[in-house]
């Protein structure tokens, strides 16, 4: 299966989303020319396909919609000379034992199959909703259950004629965003249901997204799906209550509930976080092999563009390290840092003593709305942290400042970051 | 308006009615394979735990125990000439407590009477070295290194191309709706016509008891047996090395955890009596029942992202056995009752077909040019195309990766499209292909091989998704 040629670079950058360019364009205005590689025909990411404004104001320092935004990465990339690859796929790792000069995947395009080593590798192959399946929803399996990304897609290809009446499934931003592209191809939106307590994300974008007309059923699951052919209804069952209730509608599209794309990077045999299911990575986004890197939505979906792009910037200072210094891999060294529920995870999730980490501050997200709640961070008995955030809300980010990173012992085994939600 | 005249009517093309088609199109005889629903191998036969078994469990003395024995050597040999997928990781019948592992030298015995030799009793720290992820109190289990894993759909449509490769004369979404005798012929009813056929093979599967009805016999009845199933992520899939199967009772094989050819892990099935031949619907129940038995088997699987549910129906009787019938006199024969083990026999009752008709004087010996079948590679352990560099450098098709999931390529679209037996719907690319199978269920990829799809068959994307009629 390997052919005898391998491709030797410095840098190889897997997958072209909002991370993975803005990595492959700060690379090559630093002096490596790195390759990157995206499976999809054409680069750009998740962006290509959500057509609404919302993106490019960091970056670009004006407001763009999606596809234009996701063309202008590519372009910035292209221009800093980067080496841009589509319909490429990474299939595997082709590491031979005891090869310590880099990382080796194979690759298949219609070009052939390839093998590339790299000094360095960074992994940003990005987020996915999870499917109605992997939720596990009872019922019947007919036509007319989409995930948003099938949604927006078929969208943007013309396909305007989706379902009359739809049920959304989630109440985060991407949720809204679905009812936009819904309300765009003319399916009424009958409900959005979450089984949290409120919806979450901001009022104003509820409101632009349903005309306050869409109703949020909160603390209620689907517990059935009907109909042969095509979706008749769904059962909605109430978390508190037990109650049931029919609502019929033809199409439901299940949003949110992010899933790290970590194939690769698990059958690399990379250490995975178990609160993120991402690869466990520090304060300079490395993971648990010499030259592996990650960056994006794989390590927290899923948050803007903007912020994959800033970690697509912050990554390469630890890259840049690697392949000039004939450094040490440092992540071996690192503290991991585990949440306790209803915190469902922090990343970066390993630290050392002093590091610097992204902006000065963690990402966090919980699981349960909380006003004012007071958030801890424990290293074996003693507290290095204490501080009240503002709120948290399930699927939002919270920020955890960085400020208690001296306060390490290196050896002193994992730290805990906790919350107190009495308030 | 008539479908036509032929020598023999299979009625569905499930894989033991495709089996029986593939055989006697093998030989001089005009034979026609009626299919009630859309696809080949779209009913009973696209779900279920997908194991070529041994036999080594089946009650001996009976048609199921000798046919699926002998079924087991014929389509092993079939699938290596064919294509088809098959694994053999070997079973392990897991026994959980005392009473249990009391029961093994019983099943090995009965495995003895079943004319399967190879069966070994191996103790816990055996078991565990076998199979490190399983969970604790496992006090033993019977090793049967040949039960096999195969897939379930390559195999009824190996058959049925096989078939129209040889003459066979096709028709999906043709039910037989009656049957009437007018002289030597049956004359079949069909929603496209009549079929006038000297000989009739009921192999109608869960509608068998119906179409029995209509050959005018009263023989049984079939009561669907519906078995859910979860198939969990391909990263599962260094978890099992085995067919991980419980100690049976009565009245079911249980709950396994089993790998799939296609390198996904699978839990189920559960067992449900219902009476309504369509209800293929998952439940609450079903589900968190068996992930309940998950947990226990390899409870680590219950950290894998699931990947699919489904249910399928099995055919079951009031008789545990198969409902094998040959009527010569009045030219029928059935194949009714056969429940999850046809995929391994189906070969075996093509086989038992093709012997009861030559004992009459039917001419059944199989022409010098009847050709073979290569089937399409959908397991995982043989290469794909997109590792293929030869194939990959003929036709850069083969390169471009369309699904990313299960790495099905634009060239594998379009052959499925331009196969014999092409697809009828998106399930039925699904199947041929795997497509959309993985482990976005489509979040990446829908478009992309709804489009291709929408291409080959003059329809429109939403058409094909079956949003629009």
């Amino acid at each position: 299966m390997i052919p005898g040629s391998v491709e030797e670079v410095e840098a190889l950058v897997v997958g072209g989303g909002p991370a993975g360019l803005a990595a492959a364009t700060a690379l090559a205005r630093a002096g490596v020319r790195p390759v990157v590689v995206d499976r999809e025909p054409e680069l750009g990411g998740i962006p290509r396909h959500t057509d609404h404004p919302g993106y490019g104001m960091r970056e670009f320092h004006r407001i763009m919609r999606g596809p234009a935004y996701a063309r202008a990465c590519v372009g910035r990339a292209e221009r800093a000379g980067a080496d841009l690859r589509g319909a490429t796929t990474v299939t595997g790792w082709a590491d031979s034992d005891g090869d310590t000069t880099g990382r080796a995947v194979t690759t298949t395009s219609p070009g052939g199959i390839g093998v590339i080593r790299a000094r360095a590798v960074l992994l940003a192959t990005g987020t996915r909703e999870r499917p109605r399946t992997a939720r596990l929803v009872p019922g019947t399996r007919p036509a007319g259950l989409l995930t948003t990304g099938a949604l927006q897609q078929l969208v943007a290809l013309g396909n305007e004629t989706i379902g009359r009446r739809a049920v959304v499934v989630g109440a985060e931003h991407v949720s809204f965003s679905a009812v936009l592209t819904l309300r765009h191809a003319g399916c009424l939106v009958a409900a959005m249901v979450t089984d949290e307590r409120r919806h979450q994300s901001y009022a104003a974008l509820r409101l632009a997204a349903t005309w306050g007309r869409v109703p949020v059923l909160t603390r209620s699951v689907i517990t059935a799906i009907t109909g042969r052919k095509r979706v008749e209804a769904v059962e909605l069952t109430g978390l508190d209550t037990g109650g049931t209730q029919r609502l019929e509608c033809d199409t439901v599209v299940f949003t949110g509930d992010w899933f790290p794309d970590h194939e690769l990077a698990r059958r690399g045999g990379l250490v995975i976080d178990p609160g993120t299911r991402a690869p466990r990575v520090d304060a300079g986004y490395r993971a648990s092999a010499p030259g592996v890197f990650a960056a994006g939505n794989l390590l927290h979906g899923a948050e803007t563009a903007g912020v994959c792009a800033r970690d697509g910037d912050w990554v390469v200072a630890a890259m840049l390290d690697w392949l000039r210094a004939d450094a040490r891999w440092p992540a071996a060294d690192g503290v991991p840092v585990e949440c306790l529920p209803p915190l469902r995870w922090v990343s970066p999730n390993a630290v050392a003593p002093g590091a610097a980490v992204p902006h000065g501050r963690f990402l966090l997200r919980s699981s349960a709305f909380a006003r004012r709640p007071r958030i801890t961070v424990d290293q074996a008995e003693r507290t290095l942290w204490s501080e009240r955030l503002r709120r948290t809300v399930p699927t939002m980010p919270v920020h955890l400042r960085a400020g208690w990173l001296d306060r390490i012992d290196p050896n002193g085994g994992a730290v805990h970051v906790s919350v107190e939600t009495s308030s | 308006m008539t479908v036509g005249a032929v020598d023999v009517a299979v009625v569905g093309a499930g894989v033991v009615g495709a089996a029986v088609a593939r055989r006697l199109g093998r030989a001089r005889l005009r034979v026609a394979l009626l299919e009630a629903g859309p696809d080949v191998g779209a009913g009973t036969s696209k779900a279920n735990t997908a194991i070529l078994h041994t036999g080594f469990d089946a009650t001996p003395g009976t048609a199921e125990s000798r046919l699926v024995a002998r079924g087991h050597a014929l389509l092993s040999a079939y699938a290596a000439q064919a294509g088809i997928p098959v694994e053999r990781t070997g079973a392990l019948l897991v026994a959980w407590t005392e009473e249990q592992h009391a029961l093994l030298p019983a099943l090995a015995q009965q495995a003895t009477a079943n004319g399967y030799e190879r069966c070994d009793i191996v103790d816990a720290a055996e078991l565990y070295r076998r199979e490190p992820h399983l969970g604790p109190g496992a006090v033993g289990a019977l090793s049967v290194p040949d039960e096999s894993l195969v897939c379930p759909w390559t195999t009824p449509l190996a058959y049925a191309t096989e078939a129209v490769a040889n003459g066979v004369a096709l028709h999906r979404s043709c039910p037989v709706t009656g049957a009437e005798r007018a002289g030597n012929h049956w004359l079949l009813a069909t929603p496209r016509g009549g079929l006038r056929c000297h000989w009739v093979v009921n192999a109608a599967g869960l509608r068998a008891d119906d179409v029995e009805r209509c050959l005018g016999h009263e023989g049984f009845t079939v009561t669907p047996r519906r078995g859910q199933l979860i198939v969990f992520d391909k990263l599962a899939r260094p978890l099992v090395r085995h067919i991980l199967l419980p100690v049976p009772t009565a009245r079911s094989k249980g709950v396994l955890v089993s790998p799939t050819v296609f390198g996904n892990v699978l839990l189920g099935p559960t067992a449900e009596d219902l009476d309504d031949k369509t209800e293929t619907a998952s439940t609450e129940d079903g589900i968190f029942g068996l992930l309940e038995h998950g947990r226990r088997i390899v409870p680590a699987l219950l950290d894998e992202e699931v990947t699919a549910v489904y249910a399928g129906l099995r055919a079951a009787t009031e008789q545990a056995d198969y409902r094998l019938a040959f009527r010569p006199d009045e030219r029928t024969m059935c194949l009714g009752g056969i429940r999850s083990t046809g995929l391994t026999s189906s070969l075996a009752l093509a086989e038992w077909v093709a012997g009861e008709l030559a004992a009459t004087g039917v001419d059944v010996d199989e022409r010098p040019d009847a050709v073979g079948v290569r089937m399409p590679n959908l397991g995982d352990e043989a290469p794909r195309p997109y590792l293929d560099a030869d194939r990959i450098a003929a036709d850069p098709e083969y390169g471009r990766i369309v699904c990313h999931c299960e790495r099905v390529t634009a060239a594998e679209i379009r052959d499925a499209c331009e196969s014999p037996v092409p697809p009828a719907d998106l399930d039925g690319l699904r199947r041929r292909t795997r497509a959309l199978m993985g482990r976005c269920q489509g979040f990446y990829c829908t478009a992309e091989v709804v489009e291709r799809f929408a291409r080959h068959t003059g329809r429109t994307a939403p058409q094909v998704l079956g949003l629009t009629p």
